[in-house]
């Protein structure tokens, strides 16, 4: 009785299933769904290595601090970095002293209170301190940018697919939407050109992004090393600082993973050489009677074969 | 799993396998004690995350504009989280705390010991009373300084004077002076 | 527990005896995993995942308290507590956070072959119906508590999957749309949901850990099942758990805590989705809301239901979603085989391999983002689940000819095994007669 309320049920839901099934592509096969411009047109990320990729990678500090500069200079006008604190600029191969001056010398001062008046009010940064964000809030910063949201970039990184290498193909993938042809030489059509305030992007999901390119001419910062400044290195280098804003640890935990898998591997291999030890005087394999004695084995096999199943 | 190094039980060995019963132990040991010491290293980072974090330890160090304290007056601030009372003594005070004989005190410090060299003046403690904790009355302007003109504690009484030791009631240490120093005349940087 | 050759426990340390006395926990570990628990011999490695479960149970629960010191169950803080401060600032956090991130995707990895173990090899079969029973409900506990760990972070996945999931509620009539609120405390995920979640997620690990003693208390009454399906017989069918099984379950163990650890440590965000990398927003939603992939499967039924039927389609697929999961404690009375072991079940074990396919493909169509030809994959899917379950095992469970099953488990001479064994020489060969067990 059960089985059969079961069985019902069950094919209940199979019709139920079938009906959708075939409704549905009844409905495709009569409206094709067209593609969408923005799947059609939308590109993965570019190749591009970085030097923390890959399970050893590690930062490279010399490009890490190039990109913290490109972030300074270019980036914090829009975008905050409000997870990170002066302090950590430290991984970076800063001392004390110079993040001391970064943090006070760092544009935007971190809100605080006037001790006589108790009135709001703003002081220079200290290295405990958060890098203070361009934008009170997030109205602030809409209002500034006609009402897109910059985000912010401390976890960007994570926060996208494809990471580092998307956040590199978005800064150097800006094109111009009229004369831009994709792979098979198709023109963007109308609806997916940009409006006035958008720019086109084709490594962004929507093609369209409110955010200008922030990277237009080479030598738009000064590298303090004397490294070229072209688009890409500059694009290549924040793109790696962002890499790390987002893992500052990456490095102990390769290193740690490192340790953990070789012990893992050396318990691995101790526990089996233990456990096949323990068990050579014990009867590992089935050793039947009955039906699965070799003899039997044989009868069974016949018996299978008349059944008409294999083996 | 196996929690004790046991030689493999079933069929009873026999005694000829003497060399063999102590390398089978052997592995046994191996194996179950380098897994242990892999357990005791995973327990590492259980405990380790307990300890102050990064963003705690960035506020280990204060630093504190006296430029507006004026002689007589004091100020109470924070560090790590605790209240801080920064006293500039009047030279009647200064006076007061060098007069009192060692013997009198229950922990014995001088003025000078608990000051830094050429700014006697300056008495920067924990506005902590070291009985139960309590912070002590007597730093801002209006408030009862007890009988020996420094600190009181209204929770049991502790009285202490004005360098800040202890004279009267159930503290048993002076006021703690934390470590601190003049990054310039009007600036101190405590921790 | 239940065999009369199981040894009984023997306190050879004066203390263990001392507390045995007193208090007969000894005693009870040692007849539960000790020497005194006879088990099948032949137990093959499908039969360690329970006890894998059983670890990862443990990780979540140690690393979860102490991610629980330094969690802000605020909507403003939980975001920052999670990635600034245990990510960044407390020594070792990052390493807590991702054990436990990638500690619930292999708990419910080795969970999912404990289940298909149990389905092939008819555990669920009398005697043992409550173990598979009370191993659904530890499994209903996971999703519970599954779906509220993942809310804590506050990210977007983490508040539009809340809203989703607590949305299936409303598409009951009448009394969904208040269940649903009740549930959130709001009319949307808010700081109400948010604390009860973390209360709730804290207290359910808790729960499954007792209902996990139920279960196993439960299996050691009759006892291990095993490959074959046939019952022990005599003492040559068994070995005691300690050290033979201790001993296999410790080396795989470290083989899949490697893989474990190399998640956690070079992967560790491969198995979770970016946009939970976005502090959530109320007023945007992601592209594609998907679960975690534990839940894949599910969703795929879920839906798969696109058409009204007399219902609405939306309540159909949270019905069919529900049903997947309530029809399996129904399992011991639709397949009534007296055979339990698929390995002697022809017909059935091919049906049991175009399960596995289904559920992987139902996986599959779960995560990926809408397509004509995916949803119409799922609904094919979805309906093969349904008609496995319901309709084709009780069909084969009737009609089949198993093949003839072994008399018992196995004879005790020891002949031919010493070459596979002690691979360092540690025991010379042995020729002709042993001891016999017992």
């Amino acid at each position: 009785m059960l089985r059969f309320i079961l069985g019902f049920i069950g094919a209940l839901f199979a019709a139920v299933l079938l009906i959708s099934f075939f409704s549905n592509l009844a409905t495709y096969f009569q409206n094709p769904p067209a593609p969408l411009a923005a799947e059609e047109f939308h590109r993965e990320h570019k190749e591009v290595h970085f030097a923390s990729d890959g399970p050893f990678g590690k930062f490279d500090k010399a490009q890490l601090q190039r990109g913290f500069q490109v972030y300074s200079e270019v980036c914090s006008a829009c975008h905050s970095l409000k997870m990170v604190s002066f302090r950590e600029l430290k991984a970076l191969g800063y001392n004390d002293a110079e993040i001391k001056k970064i943090a006070s010398d760092w544009k935007t001062q971190v809100p605080s209170i006037n001790p006589d008046t108790g009135e709001p009010a703003t002081r220079k940064a200290l290295p405990s301190d958060t890098f203070p964000a361009p934008f009170a809030n997030e109205t602030a910063a809409r209002a500034a940018n006609n009402n897109a949201l910059p985000p912010d970039l401390s976890l960007i990184t994570k926060a996208r697919e494809g990471g580092a290498a998307y956040v590199y193909s978005l800064l150097t993938g800006y094109r111009n939407a009229d004369t831009y042809r994709d792979e098979k030489g198709r023109a963007v059509p109308a609806e997916a050109k940009p409006t006035p305030g958008l720019h086109f992007n084709p490594y962004f999901a929507n093609l369209n992004l409110a955010m200008p390119p922030p990277l237009v001419s080479d030598g738009q910062v000064t590298y303090a090393d004397g490294t070229k400044p072209t688009v890409d290195q500059m694009a290549k280098d924040v793109s790696a600082f962002l890499a790390w804003t987002a893992e500052p640890n990456l490095e102990s935990r390769h290193a740690a993973g490192l340790a953990v898998a070789i012990f893992l591997l050396i318990a691995c291999i101790l526990g089996y050489l233990a456990y096949q030890q323990i068990w050579y005087e014990a009867k590992r394999s089935v050793r039947v009677t009955g039906a699965l004695d070799p003899e039997n084995q044989a009868k069974s096999r016949r018996a299978k074969a008349k059944q008409g199943v294999a083996g | 799993m196996a929690t004790k190094a046991q030689s493999a039980e079933g069929p009873a060995t026999t005694g000829s396998d003497g060399d063999g019963v102590r390398r089978r132990d052997f592995l046994n040991v191996a194996a179950v004690s380098f897994a242990g010491v892999g357990a005791v290293a995973a327990l590492a980072p259980l405990f380790v995350q307990m300890a102050p974090s990064a963003d705690v330890l960035a506020l280990a160090t204060t630093e504190v504009d006296i430029s507006k304290v004026q002689s007589g007056q004091g100020i109470k601030t924070q560090w790590r989280k605790q209240p801080v009372f920064i006293r500039n003594l009047t030279p009647k005070e200064i006076a007061e705390a060098n007069a009192v004989p060692l013997s009198d005190l229950r922990d014995p410090q001088t003025l000078a010991e608990r000051t830094k060299p050429g700014k006697a003046n300056w008495l920067i403690t924990l506005g902590v009373c070291t009985h139960l904790g309590c912070v002590p009355l007597g730093i801002s302007e209006g408030e009862n300084k007890g009988p020996y003109g420094g600190y009181f504690c209204p929770c049991h009484g502790s009285m202490y004077d004005t360098a800040a030791r202890i004279r009267q009631g159930p503290a048993p240490k002076n006021l703690e002076v934390p470590e601190y120093k003049f990054t310039s005349p009007t600036t101190v940087q405590i921790g | 527990m239940s065999f009369h050759w199981a040894k009984p426990y023997e306190p050879k340390n004066s203390f263990m005896r001392w507390l045995d006395e007193r208090l007969p926990l000894p005693r009870l570990v040692y007849g539960a995993i000790g020497g005194g628990y006879p088990v099948p011999r032949n137990l093959n490695y499908f039969w360690n995942f329970g006890v894998l479960a059983g670890i990862f149970l443990t990780i979540q629960i140690i690393t979860g308290i102490v991610l629980a010191m330094h969690f802000y169950a605020t909507t403003d803080g939980a975001f920052n507590s999670v990635n600034q401060l245990i990510m960044r600032d407390v020594n070792a956090g990052w390493l807590l956070r991702y054990a436990h991130m990638n500690g619930a995707s292999f708990f419910f990895l080795v969970t999912y072959i404990h289940i298909f173990r149990g389905l092939y090899y008819g555990s669920y079969k009398a005697p043992r119906e409550l173990v598979w029973m009370l191993g659904l409900v530890i499994y209903l506990l996971m999703m519970a508590t599954g779906f509220m760990g993942y809310v804590l972070p506050w990210g977007q996945m983490s508040y539009w999957g809340a809203q989703v999931i607590t949305g299936f509620f409303s598409a009951f009539p009448l009394v969904g749309e208040p269940i649903r609120v009740w549930l959130l405390g709001g009319y949307a995920p808010d700081q109400a949901a948010l604390t009860r979640f973390f209360s709730l997620h804290y207290l359910l690990p808790f729960v499954i850990a007792g209902v996990v003693i139920l279960h196993i208390w439960a299996l050691h009454i009759p006892g291990s099942g095993n490959p074959t399906g046939v019952d022990v017989k005599s003492e040559r069918d068994t070995l005691p758990f300690h050290p033979f099984y201790t001993a296999k379950d410790g080396w795989f163990a470290a083989a899949i805590l490697l893989a474990y650890a190399l998640v956690t440590y070079f992967a560790p965000d491969y198995l979770g989705h970016p946009d939970n990398y976005i502090q959530a927003n109320p007023l945007a939603t992601p592209a594609h809301i998907v679960p975690e992939w534990y839940f894949w499967p599910f969703y795929a039924i879920l839906r798969s239901f696109t058409v009204d039927f007399i219902l609405p389609a939306k309540l159909w697929g949270v019905l069919a979603m529900f049903a997947s999961i309530l029809l399996l404690f129904f399992l011991p009375w639709l397949d009534k085989s007296p055979v339990r072991s698929g390995s002697y079940r022809p017909v059935f074990k091919r049906f049991f391999w175009l399960l596995v396919l289904d559920v992987l493909i139902l996986g599959y169509i779960g995560g990926a983002p809408i397509n004509w030809w995916r949803v119409a994959l799922g609904q094919f899917a979805s309906a093969y689940y349904f008609i496995h379950f319901l309709v084709i095992l009780p069909l084969v469970s009737a009609f089949e000819t198993p093949l003839p099953l072994p008399s018992s488990i196995s004879e005790s001479v020891l002949h031919g095994e010493t070459q596979e064994a002690a691979p360092l020489g540690q025991n010379k060969p042995r020729r002709g007669s042993t001891a016999t067990a017992g």
